[in-house]
């Protein structure tokens, strides 16, 4: 037998870490938020870290709406762009140590997004995560749910629909 | 909220025969610079509008116009310098609220319940966007709102539009 020995641990998780801050850092508005993204394998967990400018009424007080659609919808855009480039970093197509913006696959576009509200958001970090139902060769339907406290009590979800980039 | 409520007090005044009928011009200006000035300051006031820099531009029952300049922090592709859609939504969300809150039927309270956007092109880099709101109908308890979302071009073509709904407090009436 001739099996390929696995490649060392850090090697592999240097090289997802690359990419995947690669990918979010080039994104002004994702550090306008201040999201950061959590990676285990290639599942992500997005982190809106709370801050007082998020707030949209402060009489509660309570997250803005918008803070709260707009940290759904990087969700679903980098969750989308990472399933994406996982696949071309891990089937060689890119290579992960020259990437750059100039290498990185472009991202997906929103063609509609559309947030339900659940429950009002507390003035505390609240996570997200992206489930991608479907990723065609043109269209990709993209599920995200974002929690506080408790993961099982969702304070607000989202579904859109994205234009994937085109392949050259 | 209650300079929502002080909001739809004047909505009423202005609505209310005393002031309207046979008063002079003066007073109705007045009354319209003091209602643009309340709802000005409350949705200025809002942390995460002020962040956005939103602005009121016009507000009249049923229908609220914001804006929000074009800032390099808020882009969301670097290739094209073009707006994050995350940001066009909470311009949209905002101007649809405040339109439900600023109802004169209502109590000034108000929560989304449900907002979709549709991309239908790019915002140009370096313009301003526009919103403009309708809260078309409500019920005793659920606001209906649709919004558009334009830039500087001249274009038929909007940035983007939305429809949602939005929780409502009827105000008590007879009082």
């Amino acid at each position: 037998m001739n099996a390929q020995r696995p490649e060392p641990v850090q090697v592999v998780k240097e090289r997802r870490d690359r990419a995947l801050s690669a990918l979010v850092q080039g994104v002004p508005y994702i550090s306008f938020l201040g999201i950061v993204f959590d990676r285990k394998g290639d599942e992500l967990t997005a982190i809106l870290p709370y801050r007082e400018a998020h707030i949209g009424n402060p009489d509660l007080p309570a997250l803005h709406g918008g803070a709260t659609a707009s940290f759904l919808e990087v969700t679903a855009i980098i969750g989308l762009g990472w399933a994406i480039l996982w696949e071309e970093i891990e089937s060689g197509r890119i290579d992960p140590t020259t990437i750059g913006p100039a290498t990185l696959p472009r991202l997906p576009k929103t063609i509609d997004f559309t947030v339900d509200y659940l429950r009002t958001g507390l003035p505390r970090d609240a996570y997200a995560r992206a489930r991608v139902n479907r990723s065609g060769r043109r269209y990709a339907s993209v599920h995200v749910e974002a929690w506080q406290d408790n993961r099982a009590r969702l304070f607000a979800q989202a579904t859109g629909h994205f234009l994937m980039p085109s392949r050259d | 909220m209650e300079e929502w409520n002080a909001l739809a007090k004047l909505w009423g005044l202005r609505g209310n025969a005393p002031v309207k009928i046979n008063q002079s011009k003066q007073l109705e200006e007045r009354l319209a610079m003091e209602i643009d000035r309340v709802a000005r300051e409350l949705i200025e006031s809002l942390p995460f509008s002020r962040a956005l820099g939103m602005r009121l531009e016009e507000i009249e029952p049923g229908r609220t116009v914001l804006s929000m300049p074009y800032d390099e922090r808020l882009v969301g592709d670097p290739r094209t310098g073009v707006i994050h859609g995350g940001a066009v939504s909470a311009l949209m969300d905002t101007t649809a609220g405040a339109t439900v809150m600023a109802r004169p039927d209502g109590t000034g309270i108000t929560a989304t319940i449900d907002l979709r956007i549709d991309y239908m092109r790019p915002a140009r880099p370096g313009q301003r966007l526009t919103c403009e709101a309708h809260c078309y109908h409500a019920t005793r308890s659920v606001a209906f709102v649709r919004a558009v979302t334009r830039d500087e071009e001249d274009s038929d073509v909007p940035v983007a539009t939305a429809v949602g709904a939005f929780t409502f407090e009827r105000k008590e009436t007879g009082e």
